[in-house]
């Protein structure tokens, strides 16, 4: 995988997935491992996302490498009207590996264009954030010992969610049952189906949380945002339908595990989060062993 | 030559474009910048067809299309078909199709794309050779008939 770009879950097939997740294992198991001493890292946010960040950030020290970078577009020569491009050109000059976040659709693929060093997408605008991907995958591979012929429901905002419909195409390669939860108006775009059609891979949908909640190996909630709706009735109605709250817990698996993108408002219930299906904080700290992985990876250090 | 195709009068040297369904006549002459053209250009429109029950044509004077105008004229007339000729002799003669990718012809829909903000060339990949189904190569939105500009 050295100099190789990460820009959407596409750019990575099955072995190489399965080869950064094994990877970051090493990583959970021993997390400081200096192999990348005097090795460059640029972050470019030119939009803010604290989360993202330090997770990048903190990987990159872990692996004893420098930070460049800023962390708003106002502290970035963006805000003095240069191109994107030139940008991306210069920091090139002084970098091993671009980390860019970036809040129009397309931007990382146009860098990794023009970029003489590797680039990593750390979200553009609504598009992709593969490395959020690869965290969930970690997670339930680490909670199940496995990725094959999981059983997951996905719950909440499924036509604009973008981590879910990333989700849903990376575990198209493991031969896994969906179980979709959504008010109508939110259910998962034919564009994104099309990825279960073809692998010939059964899929349910649902509306109510509960009619899914017992079947499930992970259980895997998004948020389902107010401005979705254009008749503030149909919200109402329908808000209460993809909230997790204990009480719809009783006959869950045991081995079951709830997962979450963060930062959460109030699709899970404050009473979930000390039962053992609660993974979402574990979840986000997951992200730095994969985010480790991947940098180790395209530097091709390991 | 019989009478009929006598309706359009035929020309020396230049390019004949048929099979043009008749609605989309106009915005094929919008495309191609027809309007600044300074050569001699004939078209007619809601003329008999077999193939499409009306139709319409260009035959344009002294002048043979690019390979990105002819991509442009198979995305807004995919039935045209494209007649060259010389001396008013027919010297080839082919129906257009959507190739599998284009570029710097459209402009991506998605307001929030990154081409629509940064000097780059526009790229697609064809999804469907029959209808228009354009996904942008950097946001991978699909630019559809309802939502199609011209750059
Ligand atoms: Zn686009």
């Amino acid at each position: 995988m050295k100099n190789r770009n990460l820009i959407s879950i596409a750019d990575f097939n099955k072995e190489e997935y399965l080869k950064v997740l094994s990877l970051a294992e090493e990583f959970e198991k021993n997390p400081v491992q200096k192999i990348a001493e005097g090795k460059v890292v640029a972050s470019l946010f030119f939009e803010p996302s604290t989360r993202t960040r330090l997770s990048f950030e903190s990987a990159a020290n872990r692996l004893g490498a420098k930070i460049v970078g800023f962390a708003d577009s106002a502290s970035s020569s963006t805000s003095k009207g240069e191109s994107l491009v030139d940008t991306i050109k210069t920091v090139c000059c002084y970098s091993d590996i671009i980390v860019m976040r970036h809040p129009l659709e397309g931007s990382a693929r146009l860098a990794s264009e023009v970029a003489t060093v590797p680039v990593i997408n750390a979200g553009d605008g609504a598009n992709q954030h593969p490395t959020q991907c690869m965290l969930d995958l970690y997670s339930i591979k680490k909670t199940q010992g496995t990725l094959d012929n999981i059983h997951i429901a996905l719950v909440g905002d499924l036509k604009y969610g973008r981590t879910v419909h990333s989700l849903v195409e990376a575990m198209c390669n493991f031969n896994t049952t969906f179980h979709l939860v959504s008010p109508v108006s939110l259910k998962l775009p034919s564009s994104v189906k099309m990825h279960i059609k073809e692998k010939n891979l059964t899929y349910y949908q649902y509306t109510e949380i509960q009619d899914a909640i017992d079947k499930v190996d992970i259980l895997y909630i998004t948020r389902v945002q107010r401005e979705r709706f254009l008749d503030i009735q149909d919200y109402e109605r329908v808000k209460n339908s993809c909230i997790l709250d204990k009480s719809l817990m009783n006959n869950v698996k045991k081995s079951m595990k709830i997962l979450h993108p963060l930062p959460r408002v109030n699709e899970i219930h404050s009473n979930v989060d000390s039962t053992p299906q609660a993974y979402y904080f574990q979840q986000a700290q997951n992200g730095v062993y994969v985010r480790q992985s991947l940098i180790s990876l395209i530097l091709g250090l390991k | 030559m019989s009478k009929k195709e006598l309706i359009v009068s035929a020309i020396e040297n230049g390019t004949v474009i048929d099979h043009i369904t008749s609605d989309k006549l106009f915005q094929v002459i919008k495309i191609l910048n027809l309007e600044n053209c300074t050569n001699q250009i004939l078209f007619g429109t809601n003329l008999n067809s077999s193939k499409l029950g009306t139709k319409a044509i260009i035959k344009i004077q002294n002048k043979y299309f690019e390979r990105y105008e002819i991509n442009k004229i198979a995305i807004v007339a995919p039935t045209a078909t494209l007649i060259k000729i010389a001396s008013y002799e027919v010297i080839e003669k082919f129906n257009l199709n959507l190739p599998h990718e284009i570029e710097g012809i459209v402009k991506c829909f998605n307001p929030k794309c990154i081409t629509n903000h940064e000097q780059v060339m526009q790229k697609f990949t064809v999804l469907d050779a029959n209808q228009i189904k354009l996904q942008c190569h950097y946001c991978q939105k699909i630019t559809k008939e309802e939502t199609l500009n011209f750059l």
